[in-house]
């Protein structure tokens, strides 16, 4: 019989619950899918998809996954992706969940008896790229995800992280860690501003062993706190310039006005000194010569 | 002279300012600059990056590994489509600015590099090339 031509959208949509069946079932039988999603969230997920793919296919959708007409399935697959890998599938795992759409679907097509046998085999070889592209972009989604991920802890080990610590009585420390390009920066320095009044310190060593570059907007930020601190009656010494740092600031004409000692132990010392103390080596008498 | 590598970064936030700058010390490390070279480079670009966004309105960098017969050095080239600089001498000038800032930037850069070069045409953007060479 000459029968009428049905086209593949078509003729997923026609099937769509039988589909999903065997599908699932499909599913079910290897064994590692069941065993960690939960029962319904697979069903939605298959229907959600199927469902997608279908309209999309309706619609004639070109065979580019960026174009619109795929938006709702890419989203569908994006969810598949966040929720397999929560539950520590693997991106392969999560791809064969799509790629196992092939065999239901291609027993449909070879189960029509169609009379254009090359049309069929176009429509074959068609569904197959298809199905292969989304089954990867779930791999690529996991993929992203995963650099998001690291890209976000990067920055967070590089975003500035301080402690103001009390070192002696009057006399606080701020070792600068980090970048200081970040809206933090503000917060660190009020934080420390906010500690000279609460505890009535006299200086503030800020250390930038730390900090890997001295630009103008980190001068900037330094300039500001000292002048602050300045105006609340605490003076700040800067530690922790390195070499390299040293002969950066002066090519890059900058005039930080505050007294600078090269580690933070020299700092302490100044500051000790400054307060009226001084560190003394005990000297061990020779009777008994314990520390 | 050869160029050996040439990528481009964007240069449109200030998280891109802090890459520009890993970027910088990973490349100029790579080509063998001292430590002080290196620091050097990586303040100016650090400079030039944060101009780039603020008053550039963001952009690029290119970033280059230079070869000639006797020596090797880092290019870079960053450029943005932004206002563009109407008076390049008083920009460069110790203590301009027409923000908030020192106004140390760009005179800053100029001498942390062996090589430096503004073009820029209001209404239009700004290129600013600077090139250090391993000593
Ligand atoms: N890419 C740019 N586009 C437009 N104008 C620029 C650009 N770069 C710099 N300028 C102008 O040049 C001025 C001087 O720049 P410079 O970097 O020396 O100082 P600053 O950025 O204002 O302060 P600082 O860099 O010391 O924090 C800027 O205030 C701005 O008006
Ligand atoms: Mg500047």
């Amino acid at each position: 019989m000459a029968n009428a031509y049905i086209s593949l959208p078509e003729l997923i949509s026609k099937n769509q619950t039988t589909l999903l069946h065997d599908w699932i079932s499909l599913q079910r039988q290897t064994g590692a899918f069941n065993r960690r999603i939960k029962e319904e969230v697979l069903l939605e997920q298959s229907r959600g998809l199927l469902t997608e793919l279908c309209s999309a296919l309706q619609a004639g959708a070109p065979n580019d996954l960026k174009a619109t007409e795929w938006s709702a399935t890419r989203k569908i697959l994006e969810e598949v992706s966040g929720t397999r890998t929560s539950l520590g599938f693997t991106p392969a795992e999560t791809a064969t969940f799509v790629f196992s759409l092939k065999e239901p679907i291609f027993n449909l097509l070879f189960a029509k008896t169609d009379s254009n046998v090359e049309k069929q085999q176009q429509e074959i070889w068609g569904i197959n790229l298809l199905i292969d592209k989304l089954g990867l972009y779930t791999t690529e989604v996991a993929q992203s995800a995963r650099e998001n991920v690291i890209a976000r802890q990067q920055q967070e080990l590089i975003e500035l992280s301080t402690p103001v610590v009390e070192l002696w009585e009057g006399i606080l420390a701020l070792p600068l860690i980090g970048t200081l390009d970040s809206e933090r920066t503000q917060v660190v320095m009020e934080n420390l501003l906010e500690r000279l009044v609460t505890s009535s310190a006299e200086f503030a060593i800020i250390d930038i062993t730390g900090v890997p570059t001295v630009d103008t907007l980190v001068a900037q930020h330094l300039i500001k706190t000292v002048s602050a601190a300045r105006l609340m009656g605490a003076d700040c010494i800067i530690s922790g310039i390195r070499p390299q740092i040293a002969q950066t600031i002066v090519h890059l004409g900058l005039e930080l006005n505050v007294v600078s000692k090269a580690t933070m132990a020299d700092a302490f010392a100044l500051a000790l000194r400054r307060t009226g103390r001084s560190v003394e080596k005990r000297v061990a008498s020779p009777k008994n010569g314990s520390l | 002279m050869i160029v050996e590598a040439d990528d481009v970064l964007p240069v449109r936030s200030t998280e891109d300012v802090v890459r520009v700058r890993q970027e910088v010390r990973s490349r100029t490390a790579a080509v063998g600059f001292s430590l002080v070279d290196q620091t050097k480079l990586i303040t100016a670009a650090s400079e030039i990056a944060r101009n780039t966004v603020i008053y550039g309105g963001g952009g690029t960098l290119r970033l280059q590994i230079l070869q000639n017969t006797t020596r090797r050095g880092v290019r870079l080239i960053f450029e943005d489509k932004g206002p563009g600089i109407p008076d390049i001498e008083r920009a460069l000038t110790d203590g301009y600015t027409s923000g908030s800032g020192l106004g140390l930037g760009l005179g800053g850069a100029r001498r942390l590099s062996n090589e430096f070069d503004i073009a820029s045409k209001p209404g239009e953007g700004t290129t600013i090339t600077l090139a250090r060479w391993k000593r």
